[in-house]
């Protein structure tokens, strides 16, 4: 008979798993924003009028 | 429609490993691919940032199709061998699940790319997702044999989205890019489908071998085989091409077109031999010419493509193109 607790550790694994991926993308996503945003106002942030 | 294949209970907690089986991997390596040599091919230079952000949105949006024709065909992926280990007919991931992923990814890729490059690269881009999700998927797939030659137009977009990304513009050059892959699609989707037919007879998706036979099928390979390879060779003479794609394209087409006719004058298609019908890719003994066109169709594109992306990093190609 299958042990019920290992299926619940593999269950939790397989969540935290995915919790991690979640969070890494949303980190990348903010960074990409970040560097797009850097990026694209680089130039205009050099030459705006005070 | 997708359908959760698993009772609730015995269903394993998905991992993102399936999640990202979704989206096709190997699928959005040949989109970044082609869509790379369309942003490398354009005659401006963009921020390498920009640029890579421009092939992420496109490789992402690929993706996100992906996941919404795996949500849509979980039905049909069932009842054929080549898919029926996918996420949502083996029930690791639910449909609504592949649904949600597809249409936030979908969102993200087309959003970011209209802030990050420019909104005609992002309407382009939403096109394709639609095209290829709602156009193909859910309407041409499962109603004519011509559903892979309209729909091939959404494999064949992502290089016009890369110029159009680099530039904000889609000029002549940039459409010749998609049509290579456009009149490519055909032959190289039949051949294949010319021996894995009884699966998709059995999931009842009207492909050209099931609804008009092998004969029909193969005569029709060698007509779009003689179509295709004038628009390969097309490139070298607007200024998109050098010498090199010349000859590539033009070696590579006569090759392309031994291997059509060979294949139109076999019995593929027709020969099911018992003996020897226990995978999906075990060549019978009509099939082989098939197979043969199936694998050069697609080392001919990648060598299109590859030498035009060498010939423009190396500035062998002048770049008064079409604008």
């Amino acid at each position: 008979m299958s042990d019920p607790n290992r299926e619940n550790d593999a269950a939790a694994r397989a969540r935290r798993g995915r919790n991690i991926a979640i969070a890494l993308g949303l980190v990348a996503f903010v960074i990409l924003v970040y560097v797009v945003t850097v990026v694209r106002m680089g130039a205009s942030v050099a030459t705006r009028p005070f | 429609m997708a359908m959760a294949t698993a009772h609730p209970e015995t269903r394993a907690i998905a991992r993102w490993q399936d999640f990202l089986q979704l989206l096709k991997p190997r699928v959005m390596s040949l989109v970044i691919f082609t869509a790379l040599t369309g942003l490398v091919c354009a005659p401006e230079r963009i921020n390498p940032i920009l640029a890579a952000v421009a092939v992420l949105c496109i490789a992402v949006g690929a993706g996100a199709s992906a996941s919404l024709n795996m949500w849509y065909d979980a039905d049909i992926d069932a009842k054929m061998r080549r898919t029926r280990g996918r996420p949502v007919p083996s029930g690791k991931v639910q449909g609504a699940d592949a649904l949600a992923l597809g249409v936030v990814l979908s969102l993200f890729s087309v959003m970011l790319m209209g802030m990050a490059l420019n909104w005609l690269a992002a309407g382009l881009l939403a096109f394709t997702i639609v095209f290829y999700a709602v156009v193909y998927t859910m309407w041409l797939k499962r109603w004519t044999a011509q559903n892979i030659v309209i729909g091939g137009l959404a494999g064949a977009l992502p290089p016009v989205i890369g110029w159009a990304a680099a530039t904000g513009s889609t000029p002549l050059n940039a459409w010749l890019l998609c049509a290579i892959i456009f009149m490519w699609t055909p032959p190289h989707f039949w051949a294949l489908s010319l021996y894995t037919s009884e699966d998709y007879a059995k999931a009842g998706v009207p492909m050209m071998p099931v609804v008009k036979g092998a004969a029909s099928t193969r005569l029709q390979i060698l007509v779009y085989s003689l179509l295709l390879i004038p628009v390969c060779v097309a490139p070298a003479f607007t200024g998109l091409g050098g010498v090199g794609y010349l000859a590539v394209s033009g070696l590579g087409g006569l090759v392309f077109l031994l291997l059509a006719w060979r294949l139109y004058r076999s019995r593929a298609g027709e020969a099911a031999d018992p003996r020897n019908d226990d995978g999906l890719y075990d060549v019978r003994t009509g099939a082989r010419d098939a197979r043969n066109l199936f694998a050069f169709s697609i080392l001919y594109l990648a060598l299109l493509f590859a030498t035009l992306l060498a010939e423009h990093l190396m500035g062998a190609t002048p770049l008064e193109l079409f604008r």
